[in-house]
């Protein structure tokens, strides 16, 4: 069973990773959305310094959206979800699958990358490592939000910015504590509750929301 | 037990029936409550000490607030009706509490900026009930759009409870949330707008708007309910009979 | 009972009751043209099953 899964978000990934315009072009939308701002605003770094958590979270919350949208979306044109609903592998464990394979390779990017770009707002070390970690934290409740969300549309033709609207209001929670973590790391303040606090967003939602998932997909194949 | 209720009560037949007999009750109690509490709210609560005469607003606003939080849960006990029990008057219910929920919430922020503009001196502050507030707009137009996009009915029905319930779990949390990051953030300029400490004469005329707006939102969900219900039995034999009439 | 002016504050919490009834009103009163419209969408639509 566990071997079965292993290999399906192998499986997954390759497919996904041998179509780079689906996991560049989020990476590629996350650094242009920062790189706007310090030209938006002037390249005074206390003041990008000041901005810097919002203006990186904000951007990775939109590129893990705009990521999101397509997460079942293969699966069901293609029918292979109809082979899934019909086998005895549970929908659920899928679709925790699908979810772990879209985080590694649309998530796992921004994660890498984002150092470099708190090098161009002027992080510390301190705010670089607190701005990993929330990332590491936070991107996995964004991707199982969202994916509840895109299953519920999956057969939606004209979705547009359905989903943003949709999920963005369930983010909020995770932008806040990431961003006031950054903040606190900013003004050398203890950072452990707000991991913990995270942390504890993270674990609840990894409990709920595949169900939720697979109920909503259930929903959503059916119209 | 389930089998009688659900013929006695809940299928849209008898649901229209009955809730023919309750609407004049639920006027009545309404136009009662709101009378007395515009009337005691404007005129005998005695004004504010810091605010003066600007507290006022609190009549309108909380009430408004509440019921559109209180309209949100309402709106997920539909959804657990629709999803597990499939009633089909729960997702009825659901849909048209989501527009008359989605009003209130706006009322509740048009007359919470009204109330921020003398006391804040500014018509919008990022205070912790306002944003969550907003928010819970946010989630009330998620909903909506996401049903309006749906072309079949029984999926609309379900995928909106799905977002319901969704949303509902989220919803203390992203409250919570808001108020320590208000807290987080707090400027001195927000003590003024501090809870008035609530003299019964000022409280009482508060309840009855609360139970004002509430029977309010009972009484047009009943009646947005049952024009639904005609439009969606429009096939049925006893919709034909009750048209031909 | 006090003055209409609300010590001052009269244009803020008139307007802010006036908004209030506003939203009621068209809350409440549409659903009544709203029924008539149905009605005779079902009128209609009992006509073309009887043809």
């Amino acid at each position: 069973m566990f071997h079965n899964l292993l290999v399906l978000i192998h499986h997954d990934i390759l497919i996904t990773l041998r179509q780079a315009y689906s996991w560049l072009t989020p990476l590629l939308f996350f650094v242009l959305v920062v790189c706007l701002f310090p030209l938006a605003l002037g390249p005074d770094t206390e003041t990008l310094n000041k901005i810097a958590p919002g203006i990186i979270w904000v951007a990775a919350l939109l590129a893990i959206l705009m990521s999101l949208g397509n997460i079942f979306r293969n699966d069901v044109h293609e029918g292979y979800l109809d082979l899934i609903l019909l086998s005895s592998t549970p929908l659920t464990l899928l679709v925790f699958c699908k979810v772990i394979s879209h985080w590694i390779t649309h998530c796992l990017p921004l994660i890498l990358i984002s150092p470099l770009l708190g090098v161009l707002l002027n992080l510390n070390n301190t705010e670089e490592l607190t701005l990993i970690t929330t990332l590491l934290l936070g991107t996995p409740v964004l991707c199982l939000l969202g994916a509840i969300g895109s299953a519920l549309i999956v057969s939606v033709r004209t979705q547009g910015l359905l989903l943003p609207i949709l999920i963005m209001p369930l983010y909020i929670p995770v932008l806040i504590f990431s961003t006031s973590a950054m903040m606190a790391a900013s003004l050398h303040q203890p950072l452990s509750a707000y991991f913990a606090i995270l942390g504890a967003i993270a674990l609840f939602t990894l409990v709920f929301a595949p169900f939720l998932t697979s109920a909503a997909l259930r929903i959503g194949v059916n119209q | 037990m389930w089998h009688w209720l659900n013929q006695k009560f809940l299928a849209p037949k008898s649901f229209y029936a009955n809730s023919a007999k309750l609407i004049p009750w639920i006027a009545l109690a309404f136009a009662l409550c709101f009378s007395y509490g515009l009337f005691a709210g404007l005129f005998i609560a005695p004004a504010d000490y810091q605010q003066g005469d600007g507290f006022r607003i609190i009549y309108v606003h909380v009430p408004s607030a509440f019921t559109a939080m209180a309209i949100y849960f309402s709106m997920a006990v539909f959804a657990v009706f629709t999803l597990v029990f499939r009633v089909k008057v729960a997702a009825i219910g659901m849909s048209c509490s989501a527009k008359i929920g989605a009003w209130f919430t706006f009322l509740a922020l048009i007359t919470g900026s009204i109330w921020g503009k003398p006391m804040w001196g500014t018509w919008w502050i990022w205070d912790a009930r306002l944003t969550s507030v907003l928010i819970l707009l946010f989630l009330y137009f998620g909903f909506i759009a996401l049903q309006s996009v749906i072309p079949n009915q029984q999926t609309r029905d379900r995928a909106g409870a799905l977002m319901a319930i969704v949303g509902v779990i989220n919803l203390p949390i992203i409250h919570y949330s808001v108020i320590w990051w208000n807290t987080l953030h707090q400027g001195p300029t927000l003590s003024k707008f501090a809870k008035p400490s609530i003299a019964p004469a000022m409280l009482y005329p508060l309840l009855a708007m609360i139970a004002a707006f509430l029977l309010f939102y009972a009484l047009t969900l009943l009646l947005r309910m049952r024009n639904q219900i005609l439009l969606r039995e429009i096939n049925s034999q006893w919709v034909a009979e009750l048209i031909h009439e | 009972m006090n003055n209409f002016s609300m010590g001052g504050y009269g244009y803020y919490v008139w307007s802010a009751y006036f908004i209030t009834l506003f939203v009621f009103g068209i809350n409440l009163f549409p659903i009544f043209f709203e029924k008539i419209k149905i009605k005779k969408i079902i009128r209609e639509h009992l006509l073309k099953k009887r043809l």
